[in-house]
């Protein structure tokens, strides 16, 4: 049964959405977006999430004729919910992988049902790069990006800049220390120096000038911010207000997407630097990817969930043909060797291939915004500033400690 | 360099005029939840949904109708008060007779509906909106770099706190209302229309609030969440400055800004945190608030 929008929406209450009774075989191969469709990460993921998954869907089964079923579930950003559905799921409703989960803590719940349940995890939105290390499942894929290239991609792009000296400004929480700590590495590696940080505390600050002040009196060349969403887009607009960017200061945002540049607008935003490992208008294949997908994004930017969803899922249903998908359903492990063992080429990254750890290696992008006058249309926002190579932009093998690599 | 308390002089005195700033906003917020409760007495838990209701309404005007900030400041208030009228009529005012908390939760899940409305239509990450032309840029005051907009910010909030609080205590208007809330029957016996006027202070405080948003819009994102994270240590100063007061509120709001943005030099970690320090203590020494009336 075809999955409409208004049910789509209904997935609020937590609960999975089947389409009708369990069934562990025969009929389409089942795959589950579990996502924000709710919440903080809902315009970064969520909806633009599961048109990317479904379109891969689309393209294979056309291609291949296997029918192939994407549903939606809303994790709420609990773990507890999270790792519900997907037990409900793997269980109840036959599904065979669970793709996308941002949000790292539900990620993580979720990549331990799958292993017990020898299922697989297609983890396109996980961000933490414990999920590929010292928490890796041989059951599960990191597929778009991690801390490790976002902190590596701007800081040390921007230390051989010259902006040696830094100031962070960092949200109070695991997430934000991380982001923190990884980029301090590189700036240092590089020669740069950090001059301190002021650590806010995570939800509940609106007003960020303050700290802003704070980053100003030290004097740094560069601020960085160690947050996302709400936050990040008030901290550059306060930032611009109290005059921190008008000498010779930059903006560093670790965290930033092509949503929050359009959510900032250009004025605001441009001049701004952040890493990503896609975008749609990076070449070709990208922009023929953005337009084949444009009609399932409702009006919304193609955004690297939206491509990550889409390039992990075609990967996996790849591997599923190469071993049969009666074998497929057995084994999820299986599934996961093969994806690691043939190479990956998709539109939306091109070629590249997923370690031994299950971190696909795909290059960073260091992008600019655009200012105003540079934009050709609303979604034109970025213009490419450096690459990262994919072997350079993601954690060496022997220094992530997943437990099942031999290095 | 001087040094206070090993903290460079200047960034002490920046930090306490961003202390100021900030109080305005929890001032001006404070106030019309105080006046709510004062002569409603109902917890208006939909605030923060509707401060972020004066922001869209903004953004709306701005881009559906070409209408800039001036306008805005004008028409939000207008339009967003109505819709507090409408609220007030078809349903907090059906439960004046009842204890406090059903005003709560009927205003609680009000505001997390109306959030929720606005996030699926919207999305969560933001929309633009920008300083007014006529604010843009900054006064070098030596020791740091103030935005005009925040200048004018704090000019709003004091002319807004000040005239509401003239209208209540010092007017006919006022008494009224004062009277009403003492003794609703005796005033109606005089010919006043009692239920009229609390509907339409239930619209004015709101309308409070979306004048917040509508300054708010420029420097803060403008998303549906924005109301939340605000509306909780808003509620924690009306609590301190004593529920219902309204020189209470507006002085606390003032106050708790200033320690808050100290707080944010000497330890950051904990300038969430102190606002409810501070209301602990003051529930524990004086029940009623430091400006309410046991």
């Amino acid at each position: 049964m075809p999955l409409h929008r208004r049910n789509l929406l209904l997935a609020g209450s937590g609960l999975a959405l089947a389409g009708g009774r369990a069934r562990a075989q025969g009929g389409p191969l089942r795959l589950g977006v579990l996502t924000d469709m709710s919440g903080p990460y809902r315009d970064l993921t969520g909806p633009g999430s599961f048109a990317g998954a479904r379109q891969a869907a689309e393209e294979f089964s056309a291609a291949t004729g296997i029918a192939v079923e994407i549903i939606v579930g809303d994790h709420q950003n609990k773990p507890d919910v999270g790792a519900n559905i997907a037990r409900q799921w793997f269980d109840r409703e036959g599904v065979e992988a669970i793709i996308d989960l941002p949000n790292s803590a539900v990620a993580l719940a979720v990549s331990g049902i799958a292993r017990e349940k020898n299922k697989v995890v297609l983890g396109s939105g996980v961000g933490s790069t414990v999920f590929s290390g010292a928490q890796c499942s041989p059951n599960s894929v990191q597929f778009t990006y991690d801390t490790y290239m976002l902190a590596k991609g701007t800081g040390d792009a921007l230390v051989k800049q010259g902006a040696d000296s830094w100031f962070f400004i960092t949200a109070d929480y695991a997430f934000g220390h991380a982001l923190q700590a990884d980029t301090s590495r590189f700036v240092e590696a590089a020669g740069g120096k950090v001059l301190g940080a002021a650590r806010y505390p995570f939800p509940a600050t609106t007003d960020f000038s303050s700290f802003l002040l704070q980053a100003q009196s030290s004097r740094a060349k560069v601020v960085g911010l160690a947050n996302a969403g709400a936050d990040l887009i008030n901290c550059i607009k306060q930032a611009r207000e109290f005059g921190l960017t008008r000498g010779s200061t930059k903006l560093a945002c670790l965290l930033m997407t092509v949503v929050d540049s359009i959510a900032l607008g250009l004025p605001e935003a441009q001049g701004l630097l952040m890493t990503e490992s896609f975008y749609w208008d990076l070449n070709d294949r990208t922009r023929a990817f953005a337009e084949r997908v444009k009609s399932k994004r409702q009006g919304g930017v193609v955004h690297a969930s939206c491509a990550g969803c889409y390039g992990v899922t075609l990967h996996y249903l790849k591997a599923v043909k190469d071993l049969g998908v009666e074998r497929a359903r057995a084994s999820g492990l299986d599934v996961v060797n093969r994806m690691k063992a043939i190479p990956c080429d998709d539109d939306a990254f091109g070629p590249g291939r997923i370690r031994e750890d299950g971190r696909k290696l795909t290059p960073g992008y260091l992008f600019q915004v655009k200012s105003p006058a540079e934009s050709r249309g609303p979604f034109d926002v970025h213009k490419l500033v450096a690459t990262t190579p994919a072997e350079e932009a993601a954690r060496p093998l022997a220094e992530g400690g997943c437990p099942f690599v031999r290095t | 360099m001087d040094d206070i308390f090993g903290i460079p002089a200047p960034l002490l005195f920046g930090q306490l005029l961003l202390g100021l700033i900030n109080g305005a906003f929890y001032a001006m917020m404070s106030l019309g939840l105080a006046v709510i409760f004062g002569l409603l007495n109902i917890i208006n838990f939909t605030h923060g949904a509707q401060f972020m209701m004066g922001a869209f309404a903004a953004w709306m005007l701005l881009e559906w109708a070409g209408l800039n900030y001036w306008w805005a400041l004008v028409l939000v208030p207008i339009i967003i008060g109505f819709t507090g009228v409408v609220l007030e009529r078809l349903m907090i005012s059906r439960l004046y007779k009842l204890d406090h908390l059903y005003g709560l939760l009927l205003t609680f899940g009000l505001g997390l509906i109306i959030e929720g409305v606005f996030r699926n239509q919207f999305g969560s990450s933001g929309l633009p909106y920008r300083i007014p032309a006529e604010l843009q840029g900054a006064w070098d005051l030596g020791f740091m770099f103030l935005p005009i907009y925040r200048g004018w910010v704090v000019i709003a909030a004091l002319v807004l706190c000040l005239a509401t609080w003239l209208i209540i205590e010092k007017t006919r208007l006022g008494a009224y209302l004062r009277a009403a809330t003492e003794n609703a029957p005796l005033v109606q016996a005089f010919g006043v229309n009692v239920p009229r006027m609390v509907t339409l202070t239930y619209g004015f405080g709101v309308a409070l609030a979306a004048i917040g948003g509508v300054l708010a819009a420029p420097i803060y994102s403008v998303n549906p969440q924005m109301g939340t994270n605000l509306i909780i240590v808003v509620f924690a100063v009306v609590v301190i400055g004593g529920m219902g007061s309204i020189l209470g509120s507006i002085i606390t709001g003032f106050g708790l800004g200033i320690v808050e943005g100290l707080t944010k030099v000497f330890y950051p970690e904990a300038s969430a945190t102190v606002i409810f320090v501070i209301m602990a203590i003051v529930l524990l020494a004086r029940p009623a608030g430091l400006f309410g009336r046991a």
